[in-house]
């Protein structure tokens, strides 16, 4: 079952620490053989799923809701998989090697493994909601990632940045998600990729689009929400690698893919997808060359590749559907061995700078050349698969049905920019005059190396065999929605318009490379504009949901009892009122049938309490409550109720001795508030008291409902045993009631304890002198 | 009987509100001994009030003669009483600690954790 490897792949995650304490620094290479397994068995299905049958595995989770957590491996899926499993073995591999000795390497290890479970989860699963619980899980394990040098002030940033864009578009796609599901009635993306014209129609159609559209945005860093990802490359390098170029970011696209059959084709889809993709191509090729950090040159022509893949997808053609699948596994091999070259270099020289290094071919040539097959592939040159993937897009873009001229404009633009960033990165650390760098670069270890060789002779090979993709793009595309399974990849197209913007980027790009370092200094002239991109926006909502965190603090939490009781109060008032008067019309029951006597108790309690308040002295407000608890108990006595009389004539006698023992070694009464405070809490509990005695009176004039406690007047004898009602309730009815009422009471009585032993412990009399009972001059 | 009753815990709340809302916490003190008492009271006699008819069973009965008070909303207020006192003796204590810590009796200064 796939769902149990993805599941206890979670469990090897979590077993990293201990696998640490007994392999040592082996610990990641034999982690590797996991993935590694997995890629092996990927391969297995290939044939089946190549032959248009996708593999179902089924398995439920909350069958009850719906939610299952079914995996259906079909050509995307299968792609993915392979991708996530495949570079996530080399990764491992390679991490091992670049933070060796690193004291937190066994968290490191945990996080990344468990990532790739939650990305594998998120590509294979067909539910919507499992999907979109795999799809937080590589949220948060990317926060974890890029702020894995917690001790780095800008990688927290970064971290809480990522994560707030992701997250903040993973609430949006919630939405989205649980729109779809209502309006297709199901909530398996099959079922929905089936359903498509009905969806097109729902009248939740557009806002499900925007929503589900916002989530994927974020996610894969489109213009623009872009920012996020240059800044991630705080994350130590095998992670930019993993999760940052070739899986986490395509989570969006992979979704975008997944939902073109049910959602796509309509105007919307396009215009959104071709225009915000091409946008975000050219930006993130354009921000590319203003940097001289190999990372974020190399995060900025990301954005590009992602942005390529949205406008692709928006395009929405047979063709673009084949370009779209090509593009995505080229870039994938050539980012993925692009930045572990680049980790290599750090790694080798101690800088991330290009313009700091150079002629490194003469001590490190194996790098060398794989970093150039690579680089070649993103230039998009003939042999490499970079090049199909390149044409195949240009031929799309030039097809495409909507703002043909503007995405083939911003798309050129983008292709020759690349190409500069291509050269950049791997001509300008290699060749030229050797550069004094921190430390003596040599060739890295075998294991480091062998993730970017791999991937890269991926490149070259696809390049030469194109048509062993074939079944794969074929079928994946038929998946998609769009055309037959009968395509052909080819490198050679002959003589086209492709080809020739090809040269002619080739041509602009070159003049770029060579002139970097003066196109770098006019465009430091654009900084100012820049510094006003999106992330500053980010940063200025940021600072302004923390002013009004502020403002709401000082106004509601202003830390005076008074006020958070007073408006308490209110609301309930304001709530209690509107319902009686405008909700249901209340009767109230204003019969009176009483007895002087009782009369006179009631008269006694009411006086009490309001001398309680009008008194000036502690001891006459004590004695005046005091007068009203005998009052009640009397009450108590009169309408048959001895035993609350006898309790609250004992609790009664034990306050007063309680107070006489304590509240007099506190302050006398004083006077603080002006006559306009009490005035106005004199309204606020003349309301309060006036909405409890008319809720009582509607209470009273309602409908008698009959009562529970028939069953226990008749049973206390028979089964209690006991003659007095009320104390077999207590004891035996209701007889935990009475265990959490002693508990509280111990409670209490440990806090009285403890606060008067601290006292006694704390051996020191406060400074001042406290006033003396004999002061009070009552 | 009750809608003197209800008059009588409407003033009792009433009471019990105001204190509450000074600022001297020994006000708050008596302030919360009168909302147990008024709140007690209003479940007592919602729940209907019956003269002379406690709700016992007479010596060899195994049950009451006749229609008797309900016992149920007594034991809850029973259990209501004891539990307001432990609250009410706890509240006291604690006032009576933060007084000798910070020495002032009026809540408004209290509204921040350093002393």
């Amino acid at each position: 079952m796939m769902q149990l490897v993805v599941l206890s792949g979670f469990v090897l995650a979590a077993a990293a620490p201990f696998l640490f304490r007994w392999l040592g620094d082996r610990t990641a290479a034999i982690m590797a053989l996991f993935p590694a397994a997995l890629v092996l068995w990927l391969l297995a299905q290939w044939p089946t799923v190549v032959a248009g049958e996708p593999l179902w595995l089924e398995m439920a989770w909350v069958p009850g809701l719906g939610i299952s957590l079914d995996f259906l491996i079909d050509g995307l899926s299968l792609l993915f998989a392979l991708l996530i499993a495949g570079i996530g073995a080399f990764v491992l591999l390679y991490a091992g090697e670049y933070l060796r000795g690193h004291p937190d390497l066994p968290r490191f290890l945990v996080i990344i493994t468990a990532f790739m479970m939650s990305m594998l989860g998120l590509v294979l699963a067909d539910n919507l909601v499992a999907l979109f619980v795999f799809w937080e899980l590589t949220s948060i394990t990317s926060y974890l990632l890029i702020g894995f040098n917690h001790t780095d002030l800008p990688a927290r940033k970064a971290a809480l940045q990522g994560l707030l864009v992701t997250v903040a578009g993973g609430l949006a796609l919630m939405a989205g998600l649980v729109m779809l599901a209502i309006a297709g009635e199901s909530w398996s993306l099959a079922e929905l990729a089936t359903r498509g014209d009905s969806l097109r129609e729902h009248p939740l159609y557009t806002p499900m689009l925007l929503c589900v559209l916002l989530g994927a945005f974020t996610k894969s860093a489109q213009f623009p929400f872009h920012f996020w990802l240059p800044n991630a490359m705080a994350a130590p390098t095998p992670v930019s690698a993993y999760l940052h170029s070739a899986t986490m970011v395509k989570a969006g696209i992979y979704l975008l893919a997944r939902l073109q059959p049910g959602l796509g084709g309509t105007e919307l889809w396009i215009v959104i997808l071709s225009l915000v993709g091409a946008l975000t191509m050219f930006t993130g090729a354009f921000q590319a060359i203003r940097h001289i950090n190999v990372k974020k040159l190399l995060a900025y022509s990301t954005v590009m590749a992602l942005g390529t893949l949205t406008m692709l997808l928006g395009i929405g053609t047979e063709g673009a559907m084949v370009a779209f699948v090509t593009f995505l596994l080229a870039h994938s091999l050539y980012k993925g061995a692009l930045f572990m070259v680049a980790g290599i270099l750090d790694h080798e020289t101690g800088t991330k700078d290009v313009t700091a290094m150079g002629g490194l071919r003469r001590v490190m040539p194996l790098t060398a050349t794989v970093a150039l097959i690579a680089a070649f592939s993103l230039a998009g040159l003939p042999p490499l698969l970079g090049f199909i993937g390149k044409e195949l897009m240009f031929e799309s873009v030039l097809d495409a049905s909507h703002l043909t001229a503007l995405i083939l404009l911003l798309a050129f633009m983008a292709a020759f920019l690349t190409i500069a960033v291509a050269a950049i990165v791997a001509l300008r650390p290699f060749f030229g005059e050797p550069h004094q760098t921190l430390r003596v670069a040599h060739e890295p270890p075998l294991a480091m190396l062998a993730g970017p060789a791999v991937l890269a002779a991926l490149s070259l090979l696809l390049g030469l065999v194109p048509g062993s993709l074939d079944g794969l793009v074929g079928v994946t595309v038929a998946r998609l929605g769009a055309g037959e399974a009968s395509v052909h990849l080819a490198l050679w197209h002959g003589i086209n318009v492709p080809l020739l913007l090809s040269l002619a980027g080739l041509v602009l790009g070159w003049l770029v490379y060579r002139r970097w370092d003066r196109v770098r200094a006019r465009l430091a002239y654009l900084d100012p504009l820049m510094a006003r991109g999106p992330e500053a926006g980010y940063d200025a909502l940021m600072a302004a949901l923390v002013r009004l965190a502020e403002w709401q603090t000082r106004v509601l939490q202003n830390g005076y009892l008074r006020n958070y009781l007073a408006v308490t109060l209110l609301v309930l008032v304001a709530l209690v009122g509107h319902a009686f008067f405008f909700r249901h019309a209340a009767r109230f029951d204003v019969s009176i049938d009483v007895y002087l006597h009782e009369a006179v108790a009631v008269g006694l309690m009411i006086a009490g309490a309001v001398a309680a308040c009008l008194m000036k002295s502690r001891l006459a407000a004590v004695a005046a409550v005091g007068v009203m608890g005998f009052s009640i108990a009397l009450t108590f006595v009169l309408f048959s109720a001895p035993d609350l009389a006898i309790t609250q004539l004992l609790v009664e006698t034990l306050t007063v001795i309680l107070l006489v023992l304590v509240l007099f070694r506190l302050p006398r009464f004083a006077n603080l508030s002006a006559p306009g405070e009490r005035l106005r809490d004199l309204i606020v509990a003349s309301a309060f008291g006036l909405m409890v005695t008319l809720l009582m009176l509607a209470v009273l004039a309602g409908e008698r409902l009959p009562r529970i406690s028939d069953y226990m007047v008749d049973n206390s004898q028979p089964q209690g045993h006991g003659h007095n009602i009320v104390n077999v309730i207590l004891v035996d009815f209701r007889a935990l009631d009475t265990l959490g009422e002693i508990f509280v009471l111990a409670l209490a009585a440990v806090g009285v304890y403890a606060m008067l032993r601290f006292h006694a412990a704390e051996g020191s009399r406060p400074a001042t002198k406290r006033p003396r009972a004999s002061d009070d001059g009552e | 009987m009750e809608p003197l009753m209800a008059i009588a815990i409407g003033v009792l709340f009433a009471c019990a509100i105001y204190m509450m809302l000074r600022r001297s916490i020994v006000k708050l003190v008596i302030g919360l001994m009168l909302l147990s008492n008024a709140a007690n009271l209003l479940i007592f006699s919602t729940a209907g009030m019956v003269r002379g008819k406690p709700p016992l069973v007479p010596e060899g009965l195994a049950a009451p003669l006749g229609e008797v008070a309900d016992p149920l909303p007594q034991a809850l207020v029973l259990t209501a009483i004891v539990i307001a006192f432990g609250v009410l003796s706890f509240a006291v204590v604690l006032l009576r600690r933060a007084w000798e810590i910070v020495r002032t009796d009026d809540l408004d200064k209290m509204k921040d954790t350093d002393t």
